[in-house]
């Protein structure tokens, strides 16, 4: 538990970072701090590990100020990942990930093996653990960052923008895994980004700040999209928030109707599509596009893979696979980018189930609502 | 032209301590030690700066001041004013390897990857740790590189040690000109001496390349050289530490 007491950081010109903060982090879960630039969301994380010292007020971690700990032993305890990674780049990535443990006195074998059991967690391959930073990715390179963060298994872990300056698909997949490994790990996770739907996707909690170093909401990420606290936070989380605020929604409700197929490569004619249009599928039954009787009668009676008309997003819902099903947003969304106005909903597997039309979503949100699964 | 390469190939200038064995182990061992002390000077005052950024402007008034002294008058003051050997010649020496050892340490340490130096803070590594272990090993290019252009200017410049009747490669110069124009030992031998100190600032150039390669970490030495360019001509960005978001 991390416990912001009435702290403040004043700079020396006046300038007020943070203004008499009062916030706790409970143990395990990700707790994001999200902001505008000049908010203070930055500085008080770095006041976590004693990086900036605050002018005012104190910080508990476990009920023990941290004042009272030398700076650099408390940040051997505490798991720190930045923007940029940071990474050491005259060492080789496997003496990266090893630099905590070394600093904490184990010794260099010992130190190492445990860096690869860390590349490995973090899903980069053994091979890269000589090569130098310099010759990795942004993404790995962010990798290699978690992994040297996570190398003395701090119960503590502070991420500071550290998926911001990678694009957005490597971005994706970064946040993907993080989350993933902290159903593994269970860490107490504070992490700031400026980026509200990464505060969404991430946070267990959010904490939402404005300009001048003040806490303007702090609650869990559904609540923030249904219940701004103010005009500053409604603006703040942005104009999508009722639409944003499906992503919480289970899409078990939805009814899942029958969707027109028809079979890439083989002969197709206009009576098996329905209302003009089809899902062309592969030999495994997983969509490839679509097909309108206007290009069915083209295509010389077979159905052309390399012609298709490209589909919307995907909607999965809960299969034998077990995977986990999708959300009202993904089924709303699936229907509203298919040209044909019917979203495509496939299993665990990737192959078709059926399709979903945007009425159905929407008369399903309707019953939520009056079952009262939606807060208000 | 002829006769210089004549007068350096000339079996006869090759042996005694006149000769021009002789003469090049001196004028190293000038170098050699006006160096050396430059660098105890200047490497661990740069890298004290550049870790603290604290004395910045000691970085600048030090080499430019410094590089403005000439070395032949200062030479000849500090003979005039005290001793005659070889202590007034090693501190003008001295005096002239500093400011590109100094500067090299300084902008090596300043450069290094401000995210790494964070990092390092941030991790638990006590200051002292951060800069022996995380900015100097990042530094060294650049602090090997001041080292070059030190050994390549005192090399260059040790020549006057002879003017204060001591040897080295300069010897040659000052007796060919003493000579006169129309002896075999007159220009033939000035040209032939500068020859030397020309080929022996190349082999030390040469060597110093050696020990970077040796020294210098794969991951650091396959970017310095396409970034030295830029961090040298980038403002020392601020420090993370204290500054607010």
């Amino acid at each position: 538990m991390i416990e912001f007491q009435a702290v403040t950081k004043q700079y020396p010109d006046g300038t007020v970072a943070v203004d008499n903060l009062d916030l706790a982090v409970e143990d395990g879960g990700i707790t994001v701090f999200v902001g505008p630039s000049g908010c203070g969301k930055t500085t008080s994380l770095r006041m976590i590990n004693r990086m900036i010292d605050p002018t005012g007020g104190r910080i508990l971690l476990d009920g023990k100020d941290i004042r009272e700990s030398d700076p650099p032993l408390l940040r051997r305890g505490i798991g720190y990942v930045i923007q940029h990674a940071g990474l050491f780049p005259h060492r080789t990535v496997l003496d990266n990930v090893a630099t905590v443990p070394l600093l904490t006195g184990q010794s260099r074998r010992a130190a190492r093996s445990r860096a690869g059991e860390l590349l490995e967690l973090v899903g980069l391959p053994a091979k890269l653990a000589k090569r130098y930073p310099a010759q990795l990715s942004g993404g790995q390179q962010q990798r290699v960052g978690v992994a040297r963060a996570l190398a003395a298994d701090p119960p503590v872990l502070l991420m500071d923008e550290p998926f911001s300056a990678v694009d957005p698909i490597v971005r994706d997949d970064l946040q993907q895994q993080l989350l993933r490994l902290q159903s593994e790990l269970d860490k107490t996770i504070v992490f700031v980004t400026h980026d509200i739907d990464e505060a969404i996707k991430l946070g267990d909690r959010v904490a939402v700040f404005r300009v001048g170093g003040r806490l303007a909401q702090y609650d869990d990420p559904s609540a923030l999209l249904a219940r701004p606290a103010d005009d500053f936070v409604s603006s703040f989380v942005g104009r999508d928030r009722g639409y944003r605020a499906l992503g919480f929604l289970d899409a078990g409700g939805v009814p899942v109707g029958p969707v027109a197929t028809v079979r890439a490569g083989e002969q197709a004619t206009a009576d098996q599509l329905d209302d003009g249009w089809a899902v062309a599928v592969d030999a495994e039954n997983r969509p490839l596009g679509w097909v309108s009787a206007e290009l069915l009668s083209t295509m010389d009676g077979s159905v052309n893979a390399d012609r298709l008309v490209s589909g919307g997003s995907l909607f999965e819902v809960d299969s034998s696979a077990g995977t986990t099903a999708g959300s009202l947003r993904n089924a709303l969304d699936a229907a509203l980018s298919s040209p044909s106005a019917v979203g495509i909903a496939i299993d665990g597997d990737g192959a078709v189930v059926g399709g979903v039309t945007a009425d159905t979503v929407l008369a399903a949100l309707a019953d939520a609502r009056r079952a009262g699964e939606v807060p208000a | 032209m002829n006769s210089a390469f004549a007068w350096l190939f000339d079996p006869e200038h090759w042996s005694g301590p006149s000769g021009f064995p002789a003469r090049i182990l001196e004028h190293l061992t000038y170098t050699g030690i006006a160096v050396l002390i430059a660098a105890a000077i200047a490497v661990p005052l740069g890298a004290v700066i550049g870790h603290t950024g604290k004395g910045t402007f000691l970085v600048a008034g030090l080499s430019n001041g410094l590089r403005a002294l000439p070395e032949l008058g200062l030479l000849t003051l500090l003979v005039l004013l005290t001793w005659v050997g070889l202590l007034p010649l090693v501190i003008s020496l001295v005096i002239l390897a500093i400011p590109p050892i100094l500067a090299g340490t300084y902008s090596g340490v300043r450069n290094v990857d401000r995210a790494a130096v964070d990092a390092a803070h941030g991790m638990g590594m006590r200051g002292p740790t951060v800069l022996a272990r995380v900015e100097l090993p990042n530094a060294l290019p650049l602090i090997i590189g001041g080292l070059r252009a030190a050994t390549l200017q005192v090399i260059a410049t040790a020549t006057i040690a002879a003017y204060v009747s001591l040897g080295g490669l300069g010897r040659f110069v000052i007796d060919g000109n003493n000579a006169g124009a129309g002896s075999p030992d007159g220009y033939p031998q000035m040209a032939a001496g500068a020859i030397a100190v020309a080929v022996l600032a190349l082999l030390m150039e040469g060597l110093l390349e050696l020990v970077e390669r040796l020294v210098v970490s794969p991951g650091v030495r396959n970017q310095s050289r396409a970034r030295r360019a830029v961090r040298l001509r980038r403002r020392p960005t601020t420090d993370l530490v204290e500054n607010p978001t």
